[in-house]
């Protein structure tokens, strides 16, 4: 199979720990520009998958290609978010004690070294990507404000506006709506598809209304491993899925 | 937010302040010890100077500790080693200024050496007659060990308590280490009877009023490194790294530089407080890699406040006042004083005094903006903690109508 045309490769990738098979010969490919939802029961592997992925766990055995012919397992979280692989985590996390200007500063694309921090002095076009990417998460009116005041679902946008920051070629998103009302969601569900437009996406998540939303290929992963995969009306009307959601 | 702004502005209104007073007394104090007649009401005695002086330095390596641990989260319970070795090159310094005036009156052996039978200057010795050598050692060495230390600690992602023990263990290594006559330091009565410092009797109260002045001026401009290095965007990011390493991480930052920067320039900070604390003091022994000195060292910032730069400096000089005021009033009692303080301040004081100062501030701050606001018939909303209250609006964007700033009247 060719790797060419592909953001990311996994071939074969299994993982255990202490015993436990977290990831079994997991293959799965997503292609440049696309986005694709991921969905599973817990502890199907979906957060290892990205620990993967991102270099904060090395697997086993397989394969791990980004952009056709980097292999990701050589290196560590730092150069692979250098290279374009952005993650948000399950949990929002962003720098709570910084305003929402400041957490955008941080992840905005440039040089990565101690000394140009030291001496870094904010140029106008770096005003106005942090400017462009408040417009998009819609916390402009917010920017002075310490994260921490935000609300769960604000964070969890304010991540992503830390991954867009970053200029990735591919985002990986945990549970982007995990805790959000409906309107939220709704929103969540558009601004990713805004994202798309130009990255590569994955999401993981459980909120099938918003998979539904997001009218993406899906990949069902169960333990470890690679359950299904086509439109969200084929997975969901897979009996294997239904049995691994309903339970046996 | 109008008031994140004022309150920034407040801060660096601060940071002047404590650097205009360490400039003020640094011209000040040594006048008055100097040229006001000792029967003046405004003399300032000779001890008060060499007190005040050791308490100075003693501030500067409290900043040193905050620099990392309140603003990078790194608890160092090994600082005292750096600001050792910092006064251990000013001590070697100072030994070889003696000269032939020693007990044995060698004109190359220190009194110590000629005493172990030692027959020639060991190698690490050449060079420290030279001011300008000593001067580059008590920067370098502390650097260097804290570069080497740091390098392979965050390199192996060593944090929490289990960096706190190894940096406690590397002072008491050191401690030991520094306790062998034939390490070549004196061992246990570590260096000490110094007559000269640049030419300059060290006893002389000129000499000491100097060493004062330049104690104050060193602090003052440490205050303002710290401010800009804490200030600047690699300050930002430190912090960002004491709150979510593993969130700048996955920004493509190399968490482990960023803290070995700031270990690194701390460290050096701390040597320099040791190298001015030496000749004040005239005597550095291997009692100062005594672990419980960190340990005091973390108690004066968490006292004072960490994560403030005024913070450390205002415990160091607070705790110590007290410690030479309570081992003269009530020697026995005075590690338990030390220990219910430090219990006492966790508990009652988590974020130190300026940290309470700041919060109790803010809050009246608050209270005073609410009352004005009820006063203009606007319902009193009161900033911090600003609470975002989750409105039903269908769109985020709409979200500021739930802003906790009091909005004007229409």
């Amino acid at each position: 199979m060719s790797k060419s045309h592909t953001i990311l490769y996994l071939d074969g990738v299994s993982v255990s720990f202490d015993g436990f098979r977290a990831i079994n010969n997991l293959s799965l490919v997503l292609d440049k520009g696309e986005m694709r939802a991921i969905i599973g029961p817990n502890g199907a592997g979906k957060t290892t998958m990205m620990d993967i992925v991102t270099g904060k766990t090395r697997p086993d055995e397989g394969e791990v290609f980004f952009d056709g012919q980097i292999d990701l397992t050589r290196h560590d979280e730092a150069e692979i978010a250098m290279m374009g692989i952005g993650r948000k985590f399950q949990k929002p996390t962003v720098f709570e004690n910084h305003t929402i200007e400041e957490n955008l500063m941080l992840a905005l694309k440039g040089p990565r070294s101690i000394f140009p921090a030291l001496f870094h002095r904010r140029s106008a076009a770096e005003a106005r990507q942090i400017d462009d990417i408040l417009g998009i998460i819609r916390l402009g009116d917010k920017r002075d404000q310490l994260a921490a005041n935000l609300s769960h679902g604000q964070k969890q946008w304010l991540e992503i506006g830390m991954l867009l920051a970053q200029d990735p070629k591919l985002l990986l998103v945990d549970e982007p709506v995990a805790g959000m009302t409906d309107a939220e969601t709704e929103e969540t569900a558009r601004l990713l598809k805004e994202i798309a437009r130009d990255h590569s996406v994955i999401v993981v998540e459980h909120d099938m209304h918003f998979v539904r939303e997001l009218g993406v290929k899906v990949t069902c992963l169960h333990e470890g491993s690679v359950l299904s995969e086509g439109t969200l009306d084929f997975v969901s009307a897979d009996e294997r899925v239904v049995e691994v959601y309903l339970g046996r | 937010m109008i008031t994140g702004r004022f309150f920034a502005a407040g801060a660096d209104r601060r940071i002047a302040i404590t650097i205009l007073i360490l400039l003020a007394v640094a011209v000040i104090v040594p006048l008055l010890n100097l040229a006001v007649s000792p029967t003046s009401g405004f003399y300032v005695p000779s001890y008060i100077v060499a007190l005040t002086g050791k308490y100075l330095c003693y501030a500067l390596l409290a900043l040193a500790l905050d620099l990392v641990w309140g603003y990078c989260g790194i608890l160092s319970l090994g600082h005292g080693a750096f600001f050792a070795l910092g006064g251990y090159a000013m001590g070697m310094y100072l030994m070889r200024q003696i000269g032939a005036r020693g007990v044995y009156g060698n004109p190359i052996l220190p009194d110590f050496m000629v005493f172990l039978n030692y027959k020639e200057l060991p190698w690490f010795w050449t060079g420290f007659d030279h001011f300008w050598f000593a001067g580059l050692m008590v920067l370098a060495i502390p650097g260097l060990l804290a570069f080497v230390f740091g390098w392979f600690a965050f390199r192996s992602r060593v944090t929490g308590v289990y960096l706190s023990i190894i940096t406690q263990a590397m002072t008491y290594a050191l401690l030991l280490a520094f306790f062998r006559n034939d390490m070549g330091f004196g061992g246990n009565n570590g260096l000490t009877d110094f007559k000269d410092i640049l030419g300059f009797n060290v006893q002389a109260d000129a000499t000491r009023s100097a060493l004062f002045a330049a104690s104050a001026v060193t602090l003052a401009l440490a205050v303002f490194v710290t401010w800009a290095i804490v200030g600047s965007k690699y300050g930002k990011l430190l912090m960002a790294v004491r709150d979510a390493e593993s969130r700048t991480r996955f920004l493509g930052w190399r968490a482990e530089n960023v803290k070995l920067f700031a270990f690194t320039v701390s460290a050096v900070m701390a040597g320099i407080a040791g190298a001015l604390y030496v000749p004040q003091v005239g005597i550095i022994n291997p009692g100062e890699f005594e672990p419980s000195n960190s340990i005091e060292v973390v108690i004066w910032a968490a006292v004072g406040g960490r994560g403030t730069i005024v913070g450390p400096i205002i415990g160091a000089l607070l705790v110590n006042a007290g410690k030479s005021w309570f081992t003269g009033v009530l020697p026995e009692f005075w590690l338990f004083a030390l220990g219910g303080l430090f219990v006492a301040v966790t508990l009652l004081l988590p974020k130190g005094i300026v940290g309470m100062w700041d919060s109790w501030r803010g809050n009246a701050k608050a209270l005073r903006a609410a009352s004005l606001a009820e006063e203009a018939g606007i319902d009193p909303v009161v900033p911090p903690p600003p609470q975002i209250v989750r409105s039903a609006a269908t769109r985020p964007g709409d979200w500021s109508s739930s802003s906790p700033e009091p909005q004007p009247a229409a």
